[in-house]
């Protein structure tokens, strides 16, 4: 038997902190590959302490619903699962290509398959790129259209502003939209300036958050001049400076995030038969389902 | 005793054809013993034993004897975790009772069980099986046309997230789970999934316990391991003593807050001085919201005491304790807006506020440090 267990930070104040992870675990659920899908958080429960002993599977992959490799999927989630022999060598990473690795845990008999975080996974590329056009409610938007990725700068971690050039410079190379860019919330380029980063009329704005919280519904739309209040709303698109800006929301939100997870096990060696496929075509914009739009 | 057929248990074929395939192994359940020798088979009950029998005799034998054999099928033959097992036969009490006390009991309107907040009622399935019902134990009586039903574990998530106020529980294990809804029909299966939604792993570790494996993690080593943000809690103990720690289990674990029964004490020396609680299932390490809660403490409490000198009147300093009183007790919202006789009172307390603060919210107009004077 074969395990999914998606860990996530979760929150104590916000209750849709775990509402993503919760969505995605029943996509990977509905695509039947698995015989056990659980979740797990650091602030929420099961904790991450305690997950490995409520799952009858001997085979487990773990996959953090995170943005980037750093505290997190490096200290904090090898620690709380027992995994004694962990060493952050193993992942042999250069701050976003951590693959998987392989151990057992202290308190249960099972192999634990560790991956990398679901934000630095090629796939996310294409997350990004879903995620606006289910902004723009239009499956081919980029002609015309350019694309700010944003994060924390690299304050808190040098990985994370890693993990947003990357994908920056990844959807750029894909040669759809205008022009790609990659900004910030603590440092230049900052999203503060969005405007005068672009030439294009349109520009969709994607944060590289898991879920949506306080910097994706408040500190990022004021920032960026869509509302003086963030409880009073925006536009979507919303007029500054004479462009338009598609604020899109944390991409962890978007349906096919679930394909990210998904990708992540099979690296590291889980049979998902053609769930990817799958996922792909069920979460796909103006498709039949899963697709919401606009925020 | 009415007959197992009035009560609609038969033995189907499935079942038969399992026990006698069980036969060569031995069968040994809850008193019924079968066993395969070359005189023939063996099929005992408590109070009776037949040998020598051939494979028609055997389930001729069996066929008279349902409740026996569907109850061994119901715990042997299903692909199951030990764990759920241990924990469904204990919420039937299956080591206790007899298997006809049980399922006269199951025929005859159920078991109930109860798991924290949670009433589990236990009913006869078809051929045997069980089927179980979850709901708030104040639901319990309710009639389930006036519940939101479910059937789906899963949806548990949703519904356990807000209390009947609509605040964001953080804590599953809380005492204040939300009424209004139940389960219906659920196999033993989707009664243990669901469970682990309600009070994730709270089986897992019951079961650990009962084995006497449950791998507790004081205090102590539990602060030592954060690292980040809560790395300070660990710097809280090297003070005198470890009454502080009793504070937050007081604090924190009562089962007035909590349902866990902790097991966790200061160190392996060093017990808490507070009830753990009485609850079904235990807590074996200090939870996230008790480690942040303990950053918090660990900051404030690096402060010395010091005097400060308030004029009040002695109701007014009862006052001041009923307040603190009925918040920590979560009281302050059910008193009366016209019970002026409660000291947490909001026009009380409004009073109380506009009497002996200042214009910068100062209790008495005292500085709260010397500088500000
Ligand atoms: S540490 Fe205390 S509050 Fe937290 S789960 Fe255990 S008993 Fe409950």
């Amino acid at each position: 038997m074969q395990a999914l267990v998606i860990v996530a930070h979760g929150s104590h104040l916000n209750p849709d902190a775990s509402t993503p992870t919760y969505e995605h675990a029943d996509t990977v659920r509905a695509a039947g590959v698995f015989d056990e899908v659980r979740t797990a958080f650091w602030k929420e429960e099961p904790s991450f302490r305690e997950v490995l002993r409520t799952i009858e599977s001997e085979e487990v992959y773990v996959v953090p619903l995170f943005i980037s490799e750093g505290y997190f999927t490096e200290q904090v989630i090898p620690r709380e699962l027992r995994l004694d022999d962990w060493d952050v060598a193993e992942w042999d990473s250069d701050g976003t290509s951590a693959t998987h690795t392989t151990l057992a845990a202290g308190d249960v008999e099972k192999t634990v398959h560790y991956c990398g975080p679901v934000g630095t996974h090629d796939a996310m590329s294409d997350v990004i790129v879903r995620r606006a056009e289910t902004v723009t409610d239009d499956p081919d938007v980029g002609p015309g259209f350019g694309l700010a990725v944003v994060g924390h700068g690299t304050e808190r971690n040098e990985n994370s502003a890693k993990a947003i050039e990357y994908h920056a410079e990844r959807i750029g190379e894909m040669g759809r939209f205008d022009e790609v860019k990659a900004l910030f919330m603590d440092e230049d380029p900052e999203i503060d300036d969005v405007t005068d980063f672009f030439e294009s009329d349109d520009i969709v704005v994607v944060p590289l958050f898991v879920a949506d919280g306080y910097h994706t519904q408040e500190d990022i739309p004021e920032d960026m001049g869509l509302t003086d209040d963030y409880r009073t709303g925006w536009e979507t698109p919303a007029e500054v400076d004479g462009h338009r800006i598609w604020y899109a929301g944390a991409v962890g939100t978007e349906a096919l995030t679930a394909d990210v997870i998904i990708e992540r096990a099979a690296d590291a060696g889980a049979d998902v038969g053609n769930a990817i496929e799958e996922i792909r075509r069920r979460t796909r914009v103006a498709g039949a389902d899963g697709a919401s739009v606009g925020d | 005793m009415p007959t197992a057929r009035a009560w609609g248990t038969d033995v189907n074929d499935t079942q038969l054809d399992a026990l006698v395939a069980a036969a060569d192994e031995g069968v040994d359940c809850d008193g019924l013993q079968v066993a395969e020798s070359e005189a023939g088979y063996t099929f005992a009950l408590p109070e009776e034993t037949h040998e020598g029998l051939d494979e028609s005799e055997l389930r001729e034998r069996a066929t008279e004897n349902p409740w026996f054999v569907s109850n061994w099928h119901y715990w042997n033959e299903r692909d199951r975790p030990e764990a759920e097992t241990a924990y469904l036969r204990w919420l039937e009490g299956a080591d206790e009772r007899s298997v006809p006390e049980r399922y006269d009991a199951l025929a005859d309107g159920g078991i109930e069980a109860s798991w924290g907040e949670l009433a589990i009622e236990i009913g006869l399935g078809d051929d045997g099986d069980r089927t179980y019902t979850l709901c708030h134990e104040d639901d319990a009586d309710a009639d389930t046309a006036a519940l939101d039903v479910h059937t789906d574990p899963l949806e548990a998530r949703e519904l356990v997230k807000h209390d009947d106020r609509g605040r964001y529980r953080p804590l599953k294990t809380a005492p204040t789970l939300p009424t209004g809804w139940a389960f219906l029909d659920l196999d033993g299966r989707a009664l243990a999934r669901t469970v682990d939604i309600v009070y994730p792993a709270t089986v897992a570790n019951w079961h650990l316990e009962q084995q006497g494996d449950l791998d507790i993690s004081n205090w102590r080593e539990t602060m030592e391991r954060q690292t980040g943000i809560y790395g300070v809690v660990e710097t809280w103990d090297r003070g005198e003593g470890h009454e502080h720690v009793d504070w937050v289990a007081e604090a924190c674990c009562a089962d007035s807050q909590c349902l866990k029964r902790r097991e966790w004490e200061y160190d392996d020396d060093t017990e808490i001085t507070v009830d753990g609680g009485d609850g079904a299932f235990p807590c074996r390490e200090p939870c996230s919201l008790v480690i942040a809660a303990a950053r918090q403490w660990t900051k404030l409490e690096g402060e010395q005491s010091k005097t400060y000198e308030f004029e009040l009147t002695p109701s007014e300093k009862e006052q001041i304790e009923d307040i603190i009183d009925a918040v920590a007790d979560g009281e302050a919202d059910d008193i009366r807006e016209a019970d002026v006789y409660e000291g947490a009172n909001r026009y009380r307390t409004r009073f109380l506020r506009a009497k002996r603060f200042d214009e910068e919210g100062r209790l008495c107009g005292v500085p709260t440090d010397d500088e500000e004077s």
